[in-house]
C-alpha cells in the first residue's frame, strides 16, 4: 500500500502560463508583433520534429516546412491521411458571421468559455476565435470542398452550445476533409523534400539534453528496431487519451503514450480528469466489441431525443413487445426539450450526456440493455422530406444501418453516451511549450483551449488553430536563440541512455511471458475506468479505481504475454506499451478526479450537484488548471496550479435552460 | 436478432516480406453475428494468444470506415462482398453458418506485403507527394465566400474527395491500375477553381508518378467502381483522361 | 515518348485505332449487307475498291491500325500483368456491374485475330490481293476473273454451312469486343462524365450491335436456306 497522498491541503506552487499583457483582443497581435523570429536563411539550419500526422501535427509539419524550417513527421499508420482527425464528422466552427445572425470573434470566445465552464483560459480561447476565420479562408483555398449553397457560398449549420450557425461542413466528413488539406499541404513538403515522412513509427521517449528537448527515440513499427532523431525542438501532436478507457470512439491505434512519455520527462500533465462523453454513440452491444461508433452531434440539429415516458413501455420495449413507433407522441418524454426548453436538443455535450445516463439510470433506457435512448427523425423526415435528411445525414444512416442492421428511415436510432475527446493534456503555455524548453505540445494532446469541455466543431478548429497559425509563430520566439546550435549527434550520451531505456523496457515486457493478453488487460482497465472514472463520479469510487488500477498495473508488469521477437513487426508489443501507459493516464485522470471536488463540464462529481441535477461548481477553490509533475516510478504526482483569471468574462453558473 | 454461426478461416500468413507465405486454416465456432469482422478476427487472435501462437497481423484504425487502413481481400472481393463498405464496416451477419471465408491480402506489385495481411501502401502519398495538392502556403489565403463555387461542382468534388486511400481499387483491377484513385484527387481539385490553376501539371505530375511506380493501365472494366467503400465513379477517371490529354496536347 | 511512356498516352493510342477500326467496321459491313440484295452491285463497290490508290492507301493505314492495336493490346496486357504482381489470389469474384467483357478484351481479340487470318486467306487474298499482285505483275496462283466477282466467293465459302457458323462464332467474338470497345475509347478520350456515362454504354451497345447485324445477317442467311 502505498501511502495516502492528500494533495489538496498542501499549498501548490502556482504555475505562469506567460500570458501578454494588454487588453484580450490585442494580445496575441501584440505578441506577434513583438515576439523574435528566425531569419529565412537560419530556419534552413533548424530541424523540427513533429510526432503525429492528425490536424494539428500535419498543418503544423506543412506550415513549419514552408516557413523554411527542415521537418521530420512522424506517424504510427502507414500515411499520414489516416490519423484520427479523419473521423470526426460533424463539421468546424469559425466566427465568419456569414449568416448574418450575431456572429462575432467575441461571441465564438464566448461561447467556447461557457461551454468549457469556465475552466479555459481566455488568452488562448480569444486566440483561437480570433484565427478561426483564417482556418476557413486556409482550407478553402486547398480545395477543401466545403458544403455550399445554391448561390456558390458557404453553407453553415448549427451545432451544440451555440445559438449561432457557425458551423462549416463537408457533407459528413468534414473532420475527413480538413485532414485531406493538411495532408495535402504536408505531401507537397514531403515532395519537395522540406518533411521528412516517417510513417509505422511510433515515438517512445522524448530526449532532453542540458534541459531542453533535443530529439526523441522511435521504434519503426515495420522492422522494431528503435532509432534515434536529433532535433532543434520537438513538437507533439498525438492525440488524446480516451482508449484508456478500451472502449471509446477513439481509433484502435490511438495512444497516449508521447504525452506519458514526456510528462515522465518532466512535462506537467494538466486536467486529466477533463474526458468528454459524447452523446450520440452507437450502443455497445457485445462483450466481443472492439471500439464505439460515434454519431456526428449534428444529427441533434434535426433529431429528437426521447425515452418513453412510462417505465412499463420502457420495459416492454426492451422485452421486444413493444416498437418504439407504436408509442404515440404523448407517451414520449423529450426529456433535452422539457429540461432546456431554449437550448433544447443542441444543449452542450456533457449536459446532453448526463441527462441520458440519468433517465437510463431511472429505468426508461431502452434498447436490449436499457442503456440507450432514442434519437428519433420522424418529425424532421415530415417536415423537411426523406431526401432532404438523406442529403443531410444520408452516410450517418448508412452507417447505422451497417452496424446495427436497422434502417433509421423508419425506426428512431438508439444512441448511448461514450468517452470521445479528452480536454486535459500535457500543459503548455501561452506559446504552446510545454513545461520542457523546446517541447511543444499542440492539438488535443495539449490542454489549453477547451477548459473542463469542449464544443462541437470546436476540436478540428482548435487543431488547425496550433497548427497552421499560432505555433509556426511561437516556435519561433524559441528557436530565434538556437540558430548557435549546431545539429547534435544521436551519439551523445543522453541518447544512448534514453535508447537503452526504452530497449530495456521493451526486453522487460517481453520476458514476462505471463498468462494474460494485452487486450484482456487493457478492457478491464477500459471497465474501471467507465464504472468509476466515467461520467460519474465519486469519492468512494475514484478511491476505489486508484486501488483497482494499481492492481491492473502489478498485473500487467507480471501477467502479460507478449509472443514473437521485440525486433520485428509486433502489434502486440506496440498494444503493451501503449497500455502501459494507458495505465498511467488512468490512474492521473482518477487522481485528479479526486482532487478536484466540485462538477464542471465533463467531470461530474455527483456530491457535487444541485438539486436539479446539474453540475455545481465551486469558483472559489478551482478556478485553476491542475498541472500534475511526475516524481517517479511509484511516487504519487506533485499538483501545482495554473489560476485561472477572468478578467473579461464573468463567471455564471451555465444555464442551457433560458 | 442476435445468432452465432459457425465459419472457417482460411488465412493468408507470411512472415516477412521476402519469405513465401501460406493459407492457415482456423475454425471459429460461435461467432456472434452482431460483432464485425475485424471484432470476429480479435477474438482468433486473443485465442491464438492463449495457444501461445502469433497473431494475425493486419491493418485496422478507426474501424468507422474513414481512415482507410483497413484492408483484407475477403471471398475474392476488397472489404468483402458488399459495396460500399470497408472492412471494418462488414459485419458477421453478411455470413452463413459453416461458410469457408478466404482471407488474403490486398495484391499488387506496387503493394508488396509486410507482414500477414498487412500491405504496404506508401505508393498512394508519393503519388499524392508529386502533385495531388494545390500550392497554398498557410497564410495569405483570401475570403473563403470570395469565390462562388457552384454547388453541383462542389457537390462533385466533395464525391470525389471522399476517396479514404484504402487501395480497394488496385486491388480488385485486374491490370493493378491505379486510376480511380489518382482521378478522385485530380476531378476533385480540377472541379474547384482554387485547383485550376495547376490542372495540367498536376494531371502530368501524377500520372507519371503512378506509372513510375508500377501500377497498370486501365482498360475500364469498372471493378474499382464497383468495390469502392466510397463508390467512386469511374466518371472521374474519363476526367483524369480529359485533364491529362488537354495538358499534354496544349504542352 | 508520352504515346509510348505514359499509361494514359498507351491508351490513347489504343482508343484512336480502336475508333478507326470500328469506322472501318461500319462501312465494310454496310457493304457487305448489299451482297444480299443485288450480288452485282456488291460487285461493283468491290471493284471500285479493287485497286484505286485511294482505297490501297486505306487499306494500308487500316492495316498499320490494326498492327498498332495488337502490338499495344498485348504490350498493356504485359504490363498489366506484372502490375498484377507475382503473387495471384486465391479466389477473385466480380460484382455483378462488372461486364465480363471488359475483364476478356484480349481474349476476345486473340479470337477476332485468329479468324481474321481466315477471312483474309478466304477473301482478301482472293480479291483484293490477286488484282494488286496481278498489277504489280506478281506471279499469283488465283484467278483474275474471279478475283472482280466478289459475289462468287461469298456464294462459295457461306453455301458451307460450317464456315457460316465459324464466321457466326466470330462475329459474336467481335461484337463482344465492340461493346465494351466503343465506350471504353469514349472514356479514355475523356468524353465521358455522371450523366454522359451511361449514354456512351447505351451508344456502345447498339452501335457495336448494328454492326454486327449488318455483318452476322449474311452466314444467317445462308444457314436459313436462302442463297445469293
Amino acid at each position: 500500500m502505498a501511502k495516502k497522498q492528500d494533495t489538496t491541503s498542501v499549498e501548490a506552487p502556482i504555475i505562469d502560463a506567460r500570458i501578454p499583457a494588454g487588453p484580450l483582443a490585442e494580445k496575441w497581435s501584440n505578441y506577434k508583433a513583438h515576439q523574435k523570429l528566425v531569419n529565412p536563411s537560419n530556419k534552413r539550419r533548424l530541424d523540427i520534429i513533429v510526432i503525429g500526422t492528425g490536424l494539428a501535427g500535419a498543418s503544423a509539419a506543412a506550415s513549419l516546412a514552408e516557413l523554411g524550417f527542415n521537418v521530420l513527421n512522424f506517424c504510427i499508420q502507414d500515411s499520414p491521411r489516416r490519423a484520427h482527425s479523419i473521423a470526426a464528422q460533424g463539421g468546424i466552427n469559425a466566427a465568419k458571421n456569414y449568416q448574418n445572425d450575431g456572429d462575432s470573434v467575441y461571441r465564438l470566445f464566448y461561447d467556447t468559455i461557457k461551454g468549457g465552464d469556465y475552466r479555459a483560459r481566455e488568452a488562448n480561447v480569444y486566440r483561437l476565435a480570433e484565427v478561426s476565420n483564417n482556418i476557413i479562408d486556409q482550407c478553402v483555398a486547398q480545395g477543401v470542398p466545403f458544403a455550399r449553397e445554391y448561390g456558390g457560398l458557404l453553407d453553415n449549420r448549427s451545432f451544440g452550445g451555440a445559438q449561432v450557425s457557425r458551423t462549416f461542413y463537408a457533407k459528413g466528413q468534414t473532420g475527413q476533409q480538413l485532414l485531406l488539406g493538411a495532408y495535402s499541404s504536408l505531401s507537397r513538403q514531403i515532395g519537395k523534400g522540406a518533411v521528412k515522412l516517417y510513417s509505422r513509427y511510433e515515438m517512445l521517449d522524448v530526449v532532453i539534453v542540458d534541459g531542453r528537448a533535443r530529439g526523441i527515440i522511435a521504434r519503426n513499427l515495420v522492422t522494431g528496431k528503435t532509432e534515434r532523431f536529433s532535433a532543434h525542438a520537438v513538437v507533439v501532436g498525438s492525440g488524446g487519451y480516451g482508449n484508456a478507457f478500451f472502449l471509446s470512439t477513439n481509433a484502435m491505434t490511438s495512444n497516449a503514450s508521447a504525452a506519458i512519455q514526456i510528462y515522465k520527462k518532466g512535462a506537467y500533465f494538466a486536467n486529466p480528469a477533463y474526458a468528454q462523453i459524447h452523446p450520440t454513440c452507437i450502443p455497445v452491444h457485445g462483450e466481443y466489441q472492439s471500439k464505439l461508433t460515434l454519431m456526428s452531434e449534428s444529427l441533434r440539429n434535426d433529431g429528437r431525443i426521447w425515452v418513453p415516458k412510462k417505465k412499463e413501455d420502457a420495459e416492454a420495449i426492451r422485452a421486444g413487445k413493444l416498437k418504439p413507433t407504436d408509442l404515440k407522441e404523448d407517451e414520449r418524454d423529450y426529456y433535452l426539450e422539457r429540461r432546456y426548453p431554449a437550448f433544447g436538443n443542441l444543449v452542450p455535450r456533457d449536459v446532453a450526456s448526463r441527462a441520458a445516463k440519468e433517465r437510463c439510470d431511472a429505468g426508461f433506457g431502452v434498447g436490449n440493455t436499457g442503456l440507450a435512448v432514442y434519437l428519433d427523425f420522424s418529425d424532421s423526415i415530415k417536415r423537411h422530406g426523406e431526401a432532404t435528411i438523406r442529403a443531410r445525414y444520408g452516410n450517418l444512416f448508412q452507417m447505422y444501418d451497417k452496424i446495427v442492421d436497422e434502417n433509421p428511415y423508419n425506426t428512431p436510432m438508439m444512441i448511448y453516451p461514450a468517452i470521445h475527446y479528452t480536454m486535459g493534456g500535457v500543459w503548455v503555455d501561452y506559446e504552446l511549450q510545454t513545461s520542457i524548453k523546446g517541447l511543444f505540445c499542440i492539438g488535443e494532446a495539449n490542454f489549453s483551449d477547451h477548459g473542463a469541455n469542449r464544443l462541437g466543431a470546436s476540436a478540428l478548429m482548435q487543431g488547425l488553430a496550433d497548427g497552421y497559425f499560432v505555433l509556426p509563430y511561437t516556435i519561433q520566439n524559441y528557436l530565434a536563440d538556437q540558430i548557435q546550435v549546431p545539429r547534435l549527434s544521436t551519439d551523445l550520451p543522453e541518447f544512448e541512455e534514453a535508447d537503452k531505456a526504452i530497449k530495456s523496457k521493451i526486453e522487460k515486457i517481453m520476458k514476462i511471458q505471463g498468462d494474460r493478453t494485452v487486450d484482456s488487460i487493457h478492457r478491464e482497465l477500459g471497465l474501471v475506468m467507465w464504472d468509476f472514472v466515467g461520467m460519474g463520479r465519486t469519492k468512494e469510487g475514484l478511491e476505489h479505481a486508484l486501488e483497482k488500477i494499481k492492481e491492473i498495473r502489478k498485473t500487467f508488469w507480471t501477467k502479460v504475454y507478449v509472443p514473437g521477437q521485440s525486433v520485428d513487426m509486433n502489434s502486440e508489443l506496440e498494444k503493451a506499451l501503449r497500455v502501459a501507459d494507458f495505465i498511467e493516464i488512468g490512474e492521473l485522470m482518477a487522481r485528479d478526479s479526486l482532487m478536484r471536488e466540485e462538477s464542471c463540464g465533463g467531470h461530474f462529481r455527483e456530491e457535487y450537484q444541485t438539486p436539479d441535477g446539474e453540475a455545481l461548481r465551486n469558483d472559489e477553490e478551482f478556478s485553476f488548471a491542475s498541472c500534475w509533475k511526475y516524481n517517479g516510478e511509484g511516487e504519487a504526482p506533485t499538483l501545482l496550479k495554473e489560476p485561472l483569471e477572468y478578467e473579461f468574462v464573468k463567471r455564471q453558473q451555465r444555464n442551457y435552460k433560458a | 436478432m442476435e445468432k452465432n454461426i459457425n465459419v472457417t478461416l482460411k488465412i493468408w500468413r507470411q512472415a516477412s516480406p521476402k519469405v513465401k507465405g501460406e493459407f492457415i486454416s482456423y475454425k471459429m465456432d460461435n461467432v456472434p453475428t452482431d460483432s464485425s469482422f475485424l471484432e470476429m478476427l480479435d477474438v482468433l487472435n486473443e485465442r491464438l494468444l492463449k495457444e501461445r501462437k502469433e497473431p494475425v497481423e493486419f491493418d485496422h484504425d478507426c474501424r468507422e470506415g474513414i481512415c482507410g487502413m483497413c484492408s483484407l481481400y475477403i471471398n475474392g472481393h476488397p472489404h468483402g462482398k458488399d459495396g460500399g463498405t470497408t472492412t471494418c464496416q462488414l459485419h458477421m451477419r453478411r455470413f452463413s453458418n459453416g461458410e469457408t471465408i478466404v482471407i488474403e491480402p490486398f495484391r499488387s506489385a506496387a503493394f508488396p506485403v509486410i507482414k500477414d495481411l498487412r500491405v504496404d501502401r506508401s505508393a498512394f502519398d508519393k503519388i499524392i507527394q508529386s502533385g495531388g495538392y494545390v500550392s497554398v502556403n498557410t497564410g495569405g489565403a483570401q475570403d473563403g465566400n470570395a469565390i462562388p463555387i457552384s454547388k453541383i461542382d462542389a457537390d462533385e468534388a466533395m464525391d470525389a474527395a471522399s476517396c479514404i486511400g484504402c487501395g480497394a481499387c488496385v486491388a480488385t483491377c485486374k491490370n493493378g491500375s491505379a486510376m480511380l484513385f489518382v482521378a478522385a484527387k485530380v476531378s476533385q481539385l480540377s472541379l474547384l477553381p482554387q485547383g485550376k490553376v495547376e490542372r495540367a501539371a498536376r494531371a502530368k505530375a501524377m500520372v507519371s508518378k503512378m506509372d513510375e511506380l508500377g501500377f497498370g493501365n486501365c482498360t475500364n472494366t469498372g471493378s474499382c467502381e464497383a468495390e469502392c467503400p466510397k463508390s467512386i465513379s469511374i466518371s472521374h477517371i474519363a476526367r483524369l483522361n480529359r485533364e491529362y490529354l488537354n495538358a499534354k496536347f496544349t504542352d | 515518348m508520352w504515346l509510348i511512356d505514359s499509361s494514359i498516352g498507351r491508351k490513347l493510342i489504343m482508343s484512336i485505332t480502336g475508333v478507326f477500326l470500328v469506322l472501318f467496321l461500319i462501312f465494310h459491313g454496310t457493304m457487305n449487307f448489299v451482297v444480299l440484295f443485288s450480288a452485282d452491285a456488291y460487285n461493283a463497290i468491290a471493284a471500285f475498291l479493287g485497286a484505286n490508290w485511294y482505297a490501297l492507301v486505306g487499306t494500308k493505314m487500316l492495316a498499320i491500325g490494326f498492327v498498332v492495336h495488337i502490338i499495344y493490346a498485348i504490350y498493356l496486357s504485359y504490363q498489366n500483368k506484372k502490375a498484377r504482381g507475382a503473387v495471384g489470389y486465391n479466389v477473385t469474384s466480380s460484382q455483378k456491374s462488372v461486364e465480363w467483357t471488359s475483364q476478356n478484351m484480349l481474349v476476345l481479340g486473340v479470337i477476332v485475330v485468329g479468324f481474321m487470318v481466315l477471312h483474309l486467306i478466304q477473301f482478301w487474298s482472293k480479291m483484293q490481293w490477286v488484282e494488286l499482285s496481278h498489277k504489280m505483275g506478281l506471279e499469283t496462283s488465283g484467278d483474275l476473273a474471279l478475283a472482280t466477282d466478289g459475289a462468287y466467293w461469298v456464294k462459295h465459302y457461306f453455301e458451307n454451312p460450317i464456315y457460316s457458323i465459324l464466321y457466326i462464332v466470330w462475329l459474336v467474338a467481335l461484337w463482344l469486343h465492340l461493346t465494351h470497345g466503343i465506350w471504353s475509347a469514349m472514356q479514355t478520350l475523356g468524353t465521358s462524365s455522371n450523366i454522359w456515362l451511361p449514354r456512351i454504354k447505351v451508344i456502345s451497345n447498339v452501335l457495336s450491335t448494328v454492326i454486327i447485324l449488318l455483318f452476322i445477317s449474311i452466314p444467317v442467311y445462308f444457314l436459313l436456306g436462302f442463297n445469293i
